[in-house]
């Protein structure tokens, strides 16, 4: 996923494998690897000659972004998906809680 | 009659006793004591409410709930009366209801967790400073735990620079805390009720006291093993990292919230004795028992 999102069009499988070379991968590896990725929507490819080339189907902040919203519980459903550490307040909630602190650590 | 009677009246003193609970303050003393009181609450208001309609409905028959729906299912007799019939409609509706709402809550978190991994294993990485932890490049402060049968712990790039390296630590008891005692169960079925019933007050508290007692049991856990004082102002500066504004309606107590789980570790009030909490817990495992009992009861 790495070596696609770092190029900026599209790649075949025998160029992902060649860019990825050092980990010593076998050709079917990577195209088993990027065909499940193509499954799961996280690719697209178009048909280019006899090969496929593939493209990130979204960026990676996108997945980055997806990911913190619900870490954050921002999307609204209050699922029991994820348990959290803590949540942040705004506004004068927070002023309460940056006195708070101020005087904790002057302790 | 008793049998029904019976039920109704457990129904009720659940509802009850649960309304009452969400307004206490003594249950963060034992949170883990008052997390099996809830479960006990909750899952004795489902078995009493259901077994009522049931009871009052096979009653003519004088067997029982459990003998009596065999009887109906094997003889295929249903009860006389409109009445009797329809208690015996809404109290398997009712059953079916709550059972449908817990396997799809179930399933749908089951889901989002499965595609929050499979994100995970593409943008997260590993941070030799935090072994076992996966990192999520982002400046906004977050920490959790992925819940499952391999529980995940990750955090933000922004938790990173915003703790110092004991207020990690204690973060990370804290969220350790949450993956080995899978409080995602406990939570489960009050994030059901309450997504079935979002106009229901009582329902909202009770998952929010639940939720809270949850975060409190995580900071006793990481409280035995780091400063409290630590976790402390990890929560302090979590809670003012104010890399989002609140979502609009989605958080109501935050800082309420926040500073009931700081008091609780910078100034820990007298533990509840153990002959308490043991009485609690005693109690939840009785009111547990009598409902099902109860739908063995003939008369």
């Amino acid at each position: 996923m790495d070596v696609l999102w770092a190029e900026r069009g599209p790649l075949t499988a025998r160029e992902v494998g060649r860019l990825i070379a050092d980990r010593d991968l076998a050709p079917t590896t990577v195209m088993t690897v990027l065909d499940r990725l193509t499954r799961k929507g996280f690719l697209t490819r178009v048909r280019d000659g006899r090969a496929w080339r593939y493209e990130p189907a979204a960026s990676r902040d996108a997945y980055i972004a997806e990911l913190m919203l619900e870490a954050l519980d921002m999307t609204g459903d209050r699922s029991a998906a994820l348990t959290r550490f803590a949540q942040a307040v705004s506004g004068t909630e927070a002023e309460v809680l940056r006195k708070a602190l101020t005087e904790l650590e002057e302790e | 009659m008793i049998a029904a009677v019976a039920l109704a009246a457990l129904a009720a003193v659940s509802a009850l006793a649960a309304w009452r609970l969400t307004s206490v303050r003594w249950t963060w003393r034992a949170p883990r004591a008052a997390i099996a009181l809830w479960q006990a609450l909750g899952l004795t208001w489902g078995l009493a409410s259901v077994g009522a309609l049931l009871a009052y409905a096979l009653e003519p028959w004088g067997r029982g709930v459990i003998h009596g729906l065999v009887y109906l299912v094997t003889h295929w007799r249903e009860p006389s009366g409109l009445q009797r019939v329809g208690a015996l409609a809404a109290g398997l509706a009712l059953l079916t209801v709550l059972m449908a709402v817990v396997v799809v809550a179930m399933a749908q978190t089951t889901q989002a967790r499965r595609r929050h991994r499979l994100l995970l294993s593409l943008v997260a990485r590993d941070e030799p400073a935090v072994p076992g932890v996966r990192v999520v490049d982002h400046p906004g402060a977050a920490a959790y735990c992925v819940p499952g049968l391999k529980s995940q712990v990750v955090i933000s790039e922004g938790t990173l620079s915003l703790l110092s390296r004991d207020e990690l630590a204690a973060v990370l008891a804290h969220e350790d805390a949450h993956a080995r005692e899978r409080h995602d169960l406990v939570l489960l079925p009050f994030a059901a009720l309450r997504w079935v019933l979002p106009w229901s007050k009582v329902v909202r508290d009770a998952h929010a006291s639940v939720a809270l007692l949850v975060e409190m049991a995580a900071d006793d856990h990481a409280r035995l093993r780091v400063p409290p004082k630590r976790l402390a102002t990890a929560l302090l500066r979590f809670g003012t990292a104010g890399a989002y504004a609140t979502p609009h309606g989605a958080l109501g107590m935050g800082a309420d919230n926040v500073m009931a789980r700081v008091n609780r570790l910078v100034k820990p009030g007298p533990a509840m004795r153990r002959r308490y909490r043991y009485g609690i817990v005693a109690g939840a495992a009785l009111l547990t028992a009598s409902a099902p009992l109860l739908w063995f009861l003939p008369q």
